[in-house]
């Protein structure tokens, strides 16, 4: 119809904030707070979202995806932990070393890519680590409406388990801890067993355990639609290469260090994203033309469309090769 | 401006009207001289001051008037307003976005007052003035959603998220294009569209969907359907298409001017905080023949879509019976000039019609 | 032969297919008339499911044809009901003390097909999980889109409403909620015009 063309921005809605507060929770993981820089209330937001930090690392922009953690009932402040990465890229490493109470920084509007399914009879929260995070804020959430819901949660040792004396404290008939170090773990078989007809099962944590329970809960008759998982994919750094972006017209140089996304970004190019974690769908782009080996790493694309070529997600995959063409 | 509420009716003696205001924003659907499905979906960010897009939710001359048709039609069938039990959360969703679009909108007719979970709501159009308990639905005469959308023109179907599909699980629906809510809550994108002749083969859905699945907070969209409608009766429904189909043959040569009213459908969608449902309001505004010809633009333009029109359209939409006597009318108004783009009226640059 | 291919419709319209086993600690296979015979077929191949099955039977019209030979597969449980609505109670109370991983296999015709599948939806099993396989008759659950009454046993288009006495036509519009395809007044905009009933399918 065409009333009043706008044309469609990259990324959701941004908030500016104001760290409000900077909580080390243990050797690896610290909680930021945030809280608006123009002192109006957060819009509310659904279990399970996240939100993407936009960082100022030496001029150069880092865009990191984070799950809310705080009690969505809670608009005055956003809450999300991270977990600090050595090996990865360096967004994790700059919010522990540099980012402090004051600073000033850009986030996104909650987007969601692992809702609760609000028919469930039961919620059955099983977490790995870091992956304890969305799980917060539904607890928060199910405690408030009233919702049947159950935690186990694995994590390395008792010093690194964030969060699990609280939780553990609060909810004592609701939550089990497994700490790998005492040789615990999720008796998955039994758990998946007994549960009622009706319960949603929701894994976060490594991929290794996204995989178990997915195969579990398979070969044990649960229908897909009661499995809902996330996993915290970070763009993984990789040997440069290069790209010929056919519509922008450019050829550009991809970074060790850097995704495929933010080399486009950095050139000028403004390429859809939303989750930028491989999941959401909003940065597949056709390729037009290959000579080398794709590293696919995202949810997304399918089994055939990872061997055929023909689609990259440049927010987490790469390439190794001689040349390489896109639609963007 | 302060809006003056007509007295009218949308049934029975049918007195509905618009004034020339309400004729010259009137959302005209076509901007160009055919039609064809698309997806055709944009930012809903505002529109032209004055316009039917300016607002997130617009208000008009007929608001006192279509929320009257629609306590009727509440009154003699409760099932045109349903919510699946797991939807509550997305009606309190929808009652805060229109509250407080309303008030923030419209700060002469509307007004909220928060004070932590003790909201008053004050819509002096409708006389009221209710203070209640925010989540808590003991507080309020009817679910959440139902209350806000007794006092919300247009219908609003409350579409769950879940498994990569859109669920029509809850909805006001009294001013519809021919579908029913009781039959079809429940079903998916795909299959509530089932009915759709032509648009399932061009991939329209799966276009759409996609499109509606990545709606985030803050950024809605919007975009237009139209049909026709003999009489200007808002609740065309299948329920009662037993009384109101046989209307379509009390058209004649003499009266199509006044009887025969394009109906377009204003369909904006709004991404809800705390449940992430999609909302999806279907405004309907409806427009006389003989009053959309005033504007010299349309009616050349209306002909010949009407005229071009394929056949599974036509009788998709309705009308397949009476298109020949609309367009012996319509011609009338069809000097061949050619027409500017787009959708506006364009009085200042369109010729008066050469006939 | 108690197989009918269906010709090729809108979104909503039912699918069927061919009942096969599923992994899974419990089984309840629910059937009517001929709807036997796909239970028989599956059996044939799979014997091992029935130990843990509860098979629910209404014969219809086919009186002792299949009693014989469902028992013969041996289930856990095995209940013959004189009619859907009385096997619903037992129904209710099967998914409301079963757990997930429970299978369901329903087999017949739409109508207990579409009835059953709505209970194990509201347990919360997703339809997209729930096995159906269409056997014997064609005849449709009907709702009057007018008066919301629900005809069974539909056969011929159109038909008249048996609450209302509207003349409705059949649409293949259909809705899991109401287990039912809709019907809309035939002769709404020329009353009295009413077409001579054919029998669908025909």
């Amino acid at each position: 119809m065409s009333a009043a063309p706008q044309k469609v921005r990259a990324g959701a809605e941004k908030i500016d904030v104001t760290i409000s507060a900077v909580t080390p929770l243990n050797e690896l993981v610290t909680r930021f707070e945030f809280a608006r820089s123009d002192g109006e209330p957060f819009p509310p937001f659904s279990p399970g979202a996240h939100t993407i930090v936009e960082l100022n690392d030496g001029g150069r922009t880092r865009l990191n995806p984070y799950s809310l953690m705080s009690d969505p009932s809670d608009l005055s402040t956003y809450a999300i932990s991270v977990r600090r990465d050595d090996h990865g890229r360096g967004g994790s490493l700059f919010l522990h070393r540099n980012v402090s109470v004051g600073d000033e920084l850009t986030i996104t509007y909650p987007v969601n890519l692992f809702p609760l399914d609000l028919r469930g009879k039961k919620h059955l929260f099983l977490a790995g680590g870091i992956g304890i995070t969305p799980f917060m804020a539904m607890i928060a959430h199910l405690e408030r409406m009233g919702g049947a819901w159950e935690l186990h949660y694995s994590c390395r040792s008792r010093a690194l388990g964030s969060y699990a004396d609280e939780l553990k404290k609060r909810y004592p008939s609701k939550v089990q801890v497994y700490f790998d170090d005492q040789a615990q773990s999720i008796a998955l078989e039994n758990l998946l067993n007994g549960q009622p007809l009706g319960t949603h099962v929701y894994v976060c944590g490594p991929k290794g355990m996204i995989d178990w329970v997915h195969s579990m809960t398979a070969s044990h008759g649960w229908p897909e639609e009661n499995v809902h998982s996330e996993e915290f994919l970070a763009p993984q750094p990789g040997k440069p290469f290069e790209v010929w972006l056919c519509k922008s017209d450019m050829l550009i140089q991809v970074g060790e260090n850097e995704s495929l996304l933010e080399a486009m970004e950095r050139s000028g190019v403004d390429a859809p994203f939303l989750c930028r974690g491989g999941a959401c769908g909003q940065c597949e782009t056709n390729v037009i033309e290959s000579e080398g080996e794709f590293l696919h790493r995202d949810h997304w694309l399918d089994d055939d469309e990872h061997a055929n070529g023909k689609k990259i997600m440049p927010c987490v995959s790469r390439f190794v090769g001689k040349s390489l063409i896109l639609d963007r | 401006m302060t809006i003056q509420f007509n007295k009218e009716s949308f049934r029975g003696d049918y007195t509905f009207h618009n004034s020339d205001w309400a004729i010259q924003r009137f959302p005209f659907p076509f901007h160009e001289d055919s039609y064809m499905y698309s997806v055709n979906m944009e930012q809903h960010r505002g529109g032209p001051e004055g316009s039917v897009y300016e607002k997130r939710f617009d208000v008009d001359e007929h608001y006192v008037s279509e929320m009257h048709d629609r306590a009727l039609v509440l009154a003699e069938d409760p099932l045109r307003c349903q919510s699946l039990p797991h939807m509550t959360l997305a009606g309190w969703d929808l009652l805060e976005l229109i509250m407080v679009a309303k008030s923030e909108d419209y700060p002469e007719l509307f007004e909220l007052h928060r004070n932590g979970d003790t909201w008053r709501w004050v819509n002096k159009p409708m006389e009221i003035d209710d203070t209640f308990t925010f989540l808590d639905e003991t507080t309020l005469p009817y679910g959440p959603m139902e209350y806000i959308t007794r006092q919300a023109q247009g219908d609003w179907c409350v579409l769950d998220q879940r498994d990569d599909m859109l669920w029509m699980d809850a909805g006001m629906v009294t001013t519809q294009a021919d579908w029913s809510l009781d039959f079809d809550i429940g079903m998916n994108f795909f299959e509530w569209h089932a009915p759709v002749p032509l648009a399932h083969e061009m991939g329209i859905f799966k276009r759409a969907l996609k499109f509606l699945l990545n709606i985030q907070q803050g950024a809605p969209a919007r975009r237009l359907n139209w049909t026709m409608t003999v009489n200007p009766l808002l609740d065309t429904s299948p329920e009662n298409y037993h009384k109101w189909g046989v209307q379509k043959t009390t058209l004649t040569p003499k009266n199509i001017g006044a009887k025969q009213h394009l109906r377009v459908e204003l369909q904006t969608f709004f991404r809800l905080p705390r449940s992430n449902a999609l909302v999806f309001p279907i405004r309907c505004y409806l427009i006389a023949f003989q009053d959309l010809v005033t504007i010299p633009k349309w009616g050349r333009r209306l002909h010949r879509v009407i005229r071009d029109l394929p056949d599974e359209l036509a009788t998709y939409k309705g009308f397949i019976a009476n298109r020949p006597m609309m367009l012996d009318y319509l011609s009338r108004y069809d000097d061949g000039l050619a027409t500017s783009p787009g959708v506006w009226p364009d009085l200042e640059i369109e010729p008066e019609l050469q006939k | 032969m108690s197989r009918f291919t269906f010709p090729d419709s809108i979104a909503s319209r039912p699918v069927y297919g061919t009942l096969e086993p599923k992994q899974g600690k419990a089984h309840l296979m629910i059937a009517d008339a001929e709807g036997a015979e796909a239970l028989l077929d599956l059996g044939m191949h799979n014997p091992d499911i029935f130990k843990n099955s509860h098979v629910i039977f209404i014969p219809k019209d086919t009186g002792q044809t299949y009693i014989g030979s469902l028992a013969d597969l041996d289930p856990e449980q095995f209940y013959v009901g004189p009619s859907y609505d009385a096997s619903v109670p037992r129904i209710r109370r099967v998914l409301s003390g079963a757990h997930m991983g429970l299978q369901v296999y329903l087999a017949g015709t739409e109508g207990l097909i579409g009835q059953a599948q709505n209970e194990a939806m509201q347990a919360g099993i997703p339809h997209t999980a729930i096995q159906s396989e269409h056997r014997g008759s064609v005849a449709r659950r009907m709702q009057c889109v007018h008066c919301k009454g629900i005809t069974e046993d539909v056969t011929t288009d159109p038909f008249v409403c048996s609450h209302c006495g509207l003349n409705l036509f059949v649409r293949d519009h259909y809705s899991r909620r109401l287990a039912a395809f809709q019907g809309v007044r035939v002769d709404a905009e020329d009353p009295g015009n009413i077409p001579v009933p054919v029998e669908l399918y025909s």
